[in-house]
């Protein structure tokens, strides 16, 4: 190996790279997701609390708002969140661990009301996180939530929707969030006996600041928000989840 | 019942009510005596759901403390008065006794063939004020908004009130800003004295051109922090026109309430952190939104899925309460929308179903719950009967289907499916 190369230096390059990036900013705590597979992936060991996180279901799934559930689930304190149609349904909420009692509802008129509430919930103190269901995300927008939700420390979860399935493509474009999530829905695991168990999600890091993407099959958050690797691939080694650099 | 007619009772209750008014609905509130009270609801409908609303709470608030009250929603104080008072299709039949004329004025026009706003309108003013003077002319340009009729606000002695005028008008957004500063300042130095906090704040703007408009403010609970109070006036402040300048600005507390200290929980600081104050941002929000855009969501005990949630307000005390752990869908259809299915009777769960065109293969099922209708609050439901099941189809999505009825019995339901929901 070229002497230029050895890994302490890469180590300490890597090192001084993230002192310049993180230059004058307060650093926040780090969520794991108790999966080690995950956590292992992202760059500080878990979500990374006071950031934009970003993210979409697939067509045909309703999962992403209980991903975030499963997330808020283990943080402590009050949740608001901003939405503009009224179709969520807050038993689902419960179902994942996220008390009714920590969440506030807040129903703008429209993407930017919902952008506006979200800002002012990151700025004012006492927040656990915020949680802001649109379809437009300007890249303004999302640089101003996120210098927000890094003077705070507060996390920001945008959940995009789209009225048609073609619109989604916008969530390709980019954005100052520091994780993009897609989460699909895939054939749960049959049972021996006749019914349904629990959910699996095709769980897909899009885009991750400082960090490679990668799909995991997982299981659905369980009534605690706690996921899971699917055991069919856990039994096989990690390595078997695809990954490919950003 | 017969009682002596007693003026100055009617017009002390005239008061009492127009400042419960004043405290509930608009911060401009005026008196229109023998009977009415004019109030500008410019800016003050939106919380109540709009015009329609305001007026349907109103009406009904008053009939339940025992009033009849009219209402009518005009552009000018002359055709809102005359409009709660006459009913005529346009605004020109108005009989001239809607024109607030004193009585023998009235009786001499009747007497020369004047009926209608419409007559009268039809006539050269020069002799018409020659011969009745000139308040006919005027009521009437006041009812059809050609000459301005400034409101004249009431200012009940117990609500807590600070006026500064200015030298010269002022109309920009830096000088209406440090205007607002200063005024909560001196509002809350005056509320220390008496104890109280506000829970409501009204800044008018007297304008060059006499008109008034107000912001008004509400918070949770009662505040006397100057710096939260001018930052809630001021988030409503870019919405305000100045007109042509300001020449006062008034800032009253219509409701304030005693500011209690409340004993913090030490023994149990886990709880503490829960409980981290967010009355200022849900006063801002609800400000910006209005009281019914922010809501916390808490069980219901009913089985039907759309009345299991309730809205309270966002900061009423936490209930502890959670659903039942069912399987519930995270999307749940306002109305449940009919499906083709392929299912066996009486309860085997569809093979197939088809929505919005689209025919999805079942590969695996769970179910039924059986939800009965609420025979106890509607006499419809008495034999209704849900039966619903949890299917993921090949691709893995989730649906919430049911069926009306119990399968065997038609008075249970019309054996139709529906989708109901998405689950995650």
């Amino acid at each position: 190996m070229h002497p230029a190369l050895h890994p302490s230096i890469l180590d300490e390059l890597r090192a001084r790279i993230a002192r310049i990036q993180h230059a004058g900013r307060p650093t926040h705590a780090v969520l794991p997701f108790g999966v080690p597979a995950l956590d292992r992936h992202l760059p500080q060991g878990g979500l990374a609390l006071g950031a934009v996180h970003q993210v979409t279901d697939a067509p045909q799934s309703a999962a992403a708002p209980l991903f975030i559930g499963g997330i808020l689930a283990r943080l402590d304190g009050t949740v608001l969140w901003c939405l503009r149609s009224r179709d969520l349904f807050a038993p689902a909420l419960a179902g994942v661990g996220l008390h009714p009692d920590r969440v506030i509802y807040a129903e703008p008129d429209d993407d930017p009301g919902v952008l506006l509430c979200l800002e002012e919930g990151l700025r004012q103190p006492g927040l656990a996180a915020v949680v802001g269901e649109v379809a437009r995300l300007p890249m303004t927008a999302s640089r101003r939530l996120q210098l927000a939700a890094e003077a705070s420390g507060v996390p920001a979860f945008i959940l995009r929707r789209w009225r048609l399935a073609a619109d989604a493509a916008e969530f390709a474009q980019p954005s100052a969030a520091v994780t993009s999530w897609r989460i699909a829905s895939v054939p749960s695991a049959p049972l021996p006996v006749p019914g349904i168990g629990r959910a699996r999600w095709r769980v897909e890091l899009v885009r991750s600041r400082g960090g490679a993407t990668a799909v995991w099959d997982m299981e659905a958050c369980d009534a605690e928000g706690c996921l899971a690797l699917s055991t069919d691939l856990a039994d096989r080694s990690v390595a078997s989840a695809s990954s490919r650099a950003a | 019942m017969i009682a002596p007619a007693d003026p100055a009772a009617d017009e002390a209750a005239l008061d009492r009510l127009a400042l419960w008014v004043l405290r509930r609905y608009s911060p401009l509130v005026g008196r229109d005596p023998p009977d009415g009270l004019l109030i500008d609801i410019t800016g003050a409908a939106h919380r109540l759901g709009g015009e329609d609303g305001l007026c349907t709470d109103l009406c009904t608030r008053l009939r339940h403390a025992g009033i009849t009250g009219r209402t009518a929603i005009a552009d000018t104080i002359g055709a809102a008065h005359a409009c709660a008072r006459f009913s005529a299709r346009t605004i020109p039949d108005l009989p001239i006794t809607a024109l607030r004329l004193d009585a023998d004025l009235i009786i001499k026009l009747r007497r020369v063939g004047f009926n209608t706003v419409a007559d009268l309108d039809a006539t050269p003013r020069a002799p018409l004020a020659r011969r009745f003077g000139p308040s006919p002319g005027q009521r009437l340009d006041q009812l059809l908004g050609r000459s301005p009729e400034p409101m004249q606000p009431i200012a009940p002695a117990e609500i807590i009130r600070i006026r500064h005028d200015f030298a010269e008008p002022i109309g920009t957004p830096d000088a209406l800003a440090h205007a607002t500063h200063a005024l909560t300042e001196a509002i809350c130095v005056a509320l220390e004295p008496a104890g109280l906090g506000a829970r409501r704040l009204d800044l008018v703007f007297h304008r060059v051109d006499a008109s008034l408009v107000a912001i008004r403010i509400g918070t949770a609970r009662p505040i006397r922090d100057a710096g939260r109070l001018a930052k809630l006036l001021l988030d409503r402040l870019p919405q305000l026109d100045p007109g042509f300048g300001v020449e006062a600005m008034t800032l009253a507390a219509p409701l304030a309430e005693p500011l209690a200290w409340r004993q913090a929980n030490s023994l149990q600081p886990n709880q503490g952190h829960r409980g981290h104050d967010v009355s200022a941002l849900i006063d801002t929000l609800t400000n910006r939104l209005g009281h019914d855009r922010l809501y916390r969501a808490t069980p219901v005990e009913s089985d039907i899925p759309e009345r299991s949630v309730r809205r309270i307000p966002a900061l009423a005390p936490a209930t502890g309460a959670t659903w039942p752990g069912y399987p519930r869908p995270t999307r749940l259809l306002a109305r449940p929308e009919p499906v083709d299915t392929i299912a066996l009777l009486p309860d085997q769960p569809p093979v197939q179903f088809t929505w919005r065109g689209k025919a999805r293969r079942i590969s695996r099922a769970d179910g039924p719950e059986r939800v009965f209708g609420e025979w106890w609050c509607y006499a419809a439901e008495t034999s209704a009967v849900r039966d619903y099941f949890v299917v993921e189809d090949g691709g893995g999505a989730r649906f919430w289907l049911f069926r009306s009825g119990d399968g065997e019995d038609a008075t249970t339901g019309n054996l139709r499916w529906y989708l109901h929901g998405f689950f995650g």
